[in-house]
């Protein structure tokens, strides 16, 4: 009995995952065109989050970067989607940004704490303006015609980043560098004095996690068909991005997954609804989760799941 | 033989020498002690050699290697382990993997998974920390963080230790386990520089002790030498 328990138990979690990997790569044969699409905008929210996550969470280097990554990838798109196959185009876009990161990393991760946070959130500003005076000054235009793609490549293609992404995420997090990562985290200093090389680590994962962003917003700009820099690089994404893994909590990989999910509907059925009252509604949220929850959704289910096995114990 | 030296190490924090024109060496298997009034500079020495800080002049020597300017992570592969004075542990992780974190990486070769894993526990054992090696570090007490502490810098196989006020905060019977430690540790071939302000620590089982004062070596001998030094006395006491 028991042997069989604990062989179910361990097919659990695979199994489910893959019940949910068939379902929604199947989707677009059975689902309306307005479930494909919406589904399409929350895996846009789940991949930027989970990219955030990846270099964010363990390192408490709070970027507000991801609209930086993702409208590189954005604007990779708008120039180069007419003369290069879209998958070329989504591992330039990838590219690009990561190569960004590297950069950004090199000069900046000596930064720690708030003004980290500030020069990332300064960073949006300073590619968008970059950008309006470089288009305006020697193309002649503001914004860029991307070129169409029909919805379910689109939705496919988001979804195969995320699984590269979830894949990678885990890869990370199990691995010696995961543990690495969580160091620099909690006491920086002692972490490099134990033999780790701090900034070649903050730095190259900072530019994995860019590489996602950028991927997803390559794929994510041949939907909205038309471009400029203030669609591309706004900072409301980055907020979004950080919001949604503090909602869902950054303890476990499932954490950011649901909160990005949860919020991005949200999202759409808010901006449907009260299209003048919905960041109001996003900041009382915001309030309450940091509030009352400030592990997220998986805090919560941790503790649950603590509590239980407690109980167990109590009474065998 | 010395496995350290340091010749003419200066540091300026601003305008003020914390480090001035220092000579040290300590040789192979030694126990060094490093005393001083507070703000003598001598936790300012220790970030010099492991690497926290640059020195504005001078070289420091590591088994006949320069390392002045090397990062931190590349000293310590190097075999230079340190502890700080106010512990840092990692507080949300669990014991082991503090320790498994140092024997990942702290080595000039990279050991298997297996090898780490297995090191790891065997010094939680030494330090006497194999019961609560699934404990948040944080939830251990002071004497306990310092010991996982000490245990995470030998797991990164040192040659040369540097502990940095080790006893300071612990009560007497707490002091004397430190110092057993510390003698087995020496005992394992491993070269120790401490900084201490426990005097029966320092005068019991140290060789050699070095006094700075004001960023300065005002003194330099075996421990009797030390505590009838009239330099020293008048550093810590005031003509």
């Amino acid at each position: 009995m028991k042997i069989s328990n604990l062989d179910i138990r361990k097919l659990w979690v695979p199994g489910s995952l893959l019940v949910i990997l068939g379902l929604m790569s199947t989707l677009t044969l059975y689902a309306s065109i307005y479930t494909v699409i919406l589904i399409t905008s929350i895996l846009m929210y789940i991949n930027l989050t989970v990219s955030w996550v990846i270099f964010s969470a363990p390192t408490r280097y709070i970027s507000l970067a991801p609209a930086a990554f993702f409208g590189i990838g954005i604007y990779t798109s708008a120039s180069l989607g007419t003369e290069l196959p879209l998958v070329l185009v989504i591992l330039i876009g990838a590219l690009l940004s990561s190569c960004l990161a590297l950069l950004i990393g090199a000069l900046t991760l000596r930064l720690r704490g708030i003004y980290f946070t500030v020069f990332t959130f300064g960073l949006v500003e300073l590619i968008k303006h970059l950008l309006l005076w470089y288009e305006i000054k020697f193309t002649g235009t503001r914004g860029r015609f991307v070129i169409l793609v029909d919805n379910n490549t689109i939705y496919h293609t988001m979804l195969i980043i995320l699984v590269v992404l979830l894949i990678t995420a885990y890869l990370i997090r199990r691995s010696k560098y995961g543990l690495a990562l969580w160091s620099i985290g909690e006491f920086e200093d002692a972490a490099a004095h134990s033999g780790v090389n701090v900034n070649a680590l903050k730095t190259i994962t900072f530019a994995v996690s860019a590489s996602f962003m950028g991927a997803t917003g390559a794929i994510m700009a041949t939907r909205w068909t038309y471009v400029d820099p203030y669609i591309a690089f706004k900072a409301f994404y980055s907020f979004m991005v950080v919001l949604m893994a503090a909602f869902g909590g950054m303890g476990q990989l499932y954490g950011p997954v649901v909160g990005a999910a949860i919020f991005a509907y949200l999202e759409e059925v808010l901006i449907t609804k009260f299209p003048y009252y919905y960041m109001l509604a996003f900041g009382l949220i915001l309030l309450i989760v940091i509030l009352f929850i400030p592990d997220g959704l998986a805090g919560v289910i941790d503790n649950w799941q603590e509590k239980r096995k407690g109980k167990q114990h109590a009474n065998p | 033989m010395p496995i350290l030296e340091g010749e003419g190490i200066t540091k300026y924090f601003g305008g003020l020498a914390a480090v001035s024109n220092v000579d040290f060496s300590v040789d192979r298997g030694e126990l060094v002690g490093l005393i001083g009034p507070n703000g003598a500079g001598k936790t300012t020495l220790f970030n010099l050699i492991s690497g926290a800080l640059v020195p504005k002049s001078g070289t420091i020597k590591f088994n006949r290697e320069t390392i002045t300017g090397l990062k931190p992570h590349r000293i310590c592969r190097k075999g230079v382990a340190r502890t700080f004075q106010s512990v840092k542990v990692f507080p949300e992780m669990p014991v082991f993997a503090n320790v498994l974190l140092g024997s990942t990486f702290g080595r000039s070769t990279t050991p298997s998974a297996t090898d780490a894993e297995g090191e790891s526990a065997g010094l939680l054992a030494f330090v006497g920390l194999l019961d609560v090696i699934e404990e948040p570090a944080k939830s251990l007490t002071l004497a306990n963080r310092k010991r996982l502490e000490l245990a995470r810098a030998l797991a990164t196989k040192p040659q040369l230790l540097l502990l940095d006020e080790m006893m300071a905060g612990l009560n007497p019977t707490e002091v004397s386990e430190v110092m057993e430690l510390v003698v087995m540790i020496r005992f394992m071939g491993i070269t120790i520089f401490m900084i201490e302000h426990v005097m029966k620590a320092i005068m019991n089982i140290c060789d050699r002790i070095m006094v700075l004062h004001h960023g300065e070596k005002i003194a330099e001998g075996t421990p009797s030498e030390i505590a009838n030094s009239k330099a020293v006395i008048e550093a810590y006491l005031g003509e």
